[in-house]
């Protein structure tokens, strides 16, 4: 039952949710916002990649790096923006902004492009397959894990070699001390958006090339993904967000495989369902951390 | 003993203050008889009814509740299923079970029914998410939500599905909804005064001082939110009587987007501020929905505006957080006469920092 082809597909599945996750909990570590607006970066990349397609006959390869660039400039100055005013003064107020600007990116592709969905450009490369040791395997596959192993490698090498790095990760442990030691808090929370903005921008392309097109309600899945990941593997460290994606990815696989057609409906609702469950008795994650003590009685 | 009347009067004169404008505005819209402004100020009403009914639980308990939209949406459905004849039920559910099949009871008791349901799946599921608190509260909310979504659209036996369905009759005019909201505003004041509304406070403003004097945080909150989603079901049951056909996708987050506009607009941790916020969100998205469909059907500008509304309701939003995180009133309610002074450092969301930053 469980062949090699499950097992490829699993694995693309967990590294695109890996990649998901990690966007989110970047953001999430340092200044615990749950980010409802981290979708929709996913989906400005998706449309970046349409329109800059119509505006310009560029080879592939750029229009995919003009589209991650938007991504990691829409995250940028929603940053600037909007969190930046707000951060300060209420978690609540926050989170409601997350919200809002979900909403106004959203809206927004809807009048400035259309509601309807738009085709999206692929290369040939996407659309082919290999054959790897007796099974067909799409290329696009091949393709999410090694983009998504490249960049958990570089994303390594930047948070443990580099001075950045190092503050974004004191910053994620305990905030207030690293600004004590002189850390700005505005650098590295803006670094955070970027590179959040960046692993969003990458999800962008091969999310959209599932399907290979774009609508503006595309950013809800991937939220949703990257909640479920960052939950299960724990919401207050990186590598929780990369085990979580893998597990999940694994996890949704497996309940395609086993669950009965009757109740492969409700197979969200059964994720969400284990979601509040280890929130409540382990709400720590797989993958223990630091704390924040956000639980009482 | 004239001082003490006095304060006594001022106390209580956030009811007269917020229930009075209410009332002349139902009269108003009663009077000048249009068809549109009448329909305007009912969904006023319930749109006050399901806010207060939010308001309840977020402003005095400090957590932020993505359910209740799911609870309006179980109010709405069952007090629908109770009150169609069966005649329409057969033609739109035709799968139902016999059971409630043969149902027909009156407007007024199926809404309740409805609320009753919306307050027994709160009990039921709610208990341990109360343990929660700040993001992990958040998410978990917003979990349960999309679990109620998927239920009702894939539950297509009693729902119809993702489908619209059809064959409810109007039950809801301009009064019903009026007499609804303005009991609501009073029976917020009042739990907001209540032993219970006091504990729930205490609780929000400090949950260590709150334990460490005997209040069980987690069965006050629970006893909140049982209340708030009964509020928010019978806000759904209204809803569904005046829409008289809708979706379960009508119960999900662009919904869930213009109630927490309306509540956070005005003020979340007071009932004035979740007042005045629904009544200016209320007014400006019809206002801008006007300005939206007239754009789009004569064509005067060269785009489509559709989702107008929502970016402009959303900027406005981001402004008012920007600049007000706590909303237009804060968490004062209106009264004659302030006579207390506002501590800084004291309650609510005016002060509640952000610990990590």
């Amino acid at each position: 039952m469980i062949t090699l082809d499950f097992l490829i597909n699993a694995i693309t599945l967990g590294s695109l949710y890996a990649l998901i996750a990690l966007g989110l909990v970047i953001v999430y570590g340092i200044l615990k916002l749950a980010n409802f607006a981290y979708g929709e970066f996913i989906m400005v990349g998706g449309y970046a990649l349409y329109m800059i397609s119509t505006i310009a006959p560029l080879p592939w390869l750029i229009l995919a790096i003009l589209a991650v660039l938007t991504a990691v400039a829409v995250s940028y100055f929603t940053e600037l923006i909007a969190f930046r005013p707000v951060r300060e003064k209420s978690l609540t107020a926050l989170l409601i902004t997350s919200f809002a600007v979900s909403t106004l990116l959203q809206n927004a592709a809807l009048i400035i492009v259309s509601p309807r969905a738009k085709a999206v450009p692929l290369p040939q490369l996407f659309s082919t397959s290999i054959n790897i040791l007796g099974s067909d395997v799409p290329v696009r596959n091949v393709l999410t894990i090694i983009t998504a192993f490249a960049i958990f490698g570089l994303l390594t090498l930047l948070l443990r070699k580099t001075v950045l790095g190092i503050a974004l990760r004191a910053a994620a442990d305990n905030f207030k001390m690293t600004r004590m030691l002189g850390v700005p808090a505005n650098l590295v929370i803006s670094a955070a958006f970027i590179i959040s903005g960046l692993l969003a921008g990458v999800v962008s392309i091969f999310w959209v090339g599932r399907t290979a097109s774009v609508t503006p309600t595309i950013g809800a899945a991937p939220l949703l993904v990257a909640f479920i990941a960052c939950v299960i593997g724990g919401m207050n460290s990186l590598l929780g967000a990369v085990v979580g994606g893998f597990v999940y990815g694994f996890l949704f696989s497996f309940l395609s495989l086993l669950l009965p057609q009757g109740l492969l409906d409700y197979r969200e609702a059964f994720m969400f369902v284990i979601v509040i469950l280890i929130l409540l008795f382990r709400p720590e994650g797989l993958i223990r951390n630091k704390y924040s003590g956000e639980r009482v009685g | 003993m004239k001082e003490k009347t006095l304060n006594w009067f001022y106390r209580n004169s956030t009811i007269v203050l917020l229930v009075v404008p209410l009332l002349i505005i139902a009269l108003i819209a009663d009077n000048i008889g249009d068809n549109l402004i009448e329909r305007v100020i009912t969904v006023l009403f319930i749109n006050l009814v399901i806010v207060l009914g939010l308001q309840l639980f977020m402003g005095n308990s400090g957590i932020l509740a993505w359910t209740h939209v799911g609870f309006m949406g179980i109010g709405a459905y069952a007090s629908v299923l109770c009150s169609m004849t069966p005649e329409a039920k057969a033609l739109t559910l035709p799968n139902l079970y016999p059971v409630i099949a043969q149902i027909h009871l009156p407007f007024l008791v199926s809404i309740l029914i409805g609320a009753v349901v919306a307050a027994f799946a709160a009990t039921l599921i709610s208990y341990p998410l109360m343990r929660l608190s700040d993001a992990a509260a958040v998410i978990t909310f917003f979990a349960t939500l999309i679990v109620i979504h998927v239920v009702l659209i894939r539950w297509d036996v009693v729902t119809n599905g993702p489908r619209t369905l059809f064959g409810v009759e109007r039950y809801t005019y301009l009064w019903t909804s009026a007499i609804f909201g303005i009991i609501t505003v009073i029976a917020a004041l009042w739990f907001k005064e209540s032993a219970l509304g006091l504990k729930l406070r205490a609780s929000r403003d400090d949950r260590y001082a709150a334990a460490s004097i005997g209040i069980n945080i987690v069965r006050v909150r629970w006893y909140a939110f049982i209340v708030s989603a009964f509020i928010a079901g019978l806000g759904g049951g209204l809803w569904a009587h005046f829409i008289t056909s809708f979706s379960p996708s009508a119960f999900y987050l662009s919904e869930t987007f213009t109630l927490l506009a309306m509540l956070v607009v005005g003020g979340a941790s007071s009932v004035s501020g979740a007042v005045v916020g629904t009544v200016v969100v209320t007014l400006a998205r019809e206002v801008l929905r006007g300005i939206e469909n007239t754009a789009t059907f004569t064509q005067v500008l060269p785009v489509d505006l559709l989702g107008f509304t929502e970016v402009f309701l959303a900027i406005a939003l981001i402004v008012v957080l920007a600049l007000r995180p706590s909303g237009l009133l804060g968490s004062r309610e209106i009264t004659w006469k302030r006579k207390r002074k506002v501590i800084p450092n004291g309650n609510g969301f005016e002060t509640e920092t952000n610990p990590e930053v």
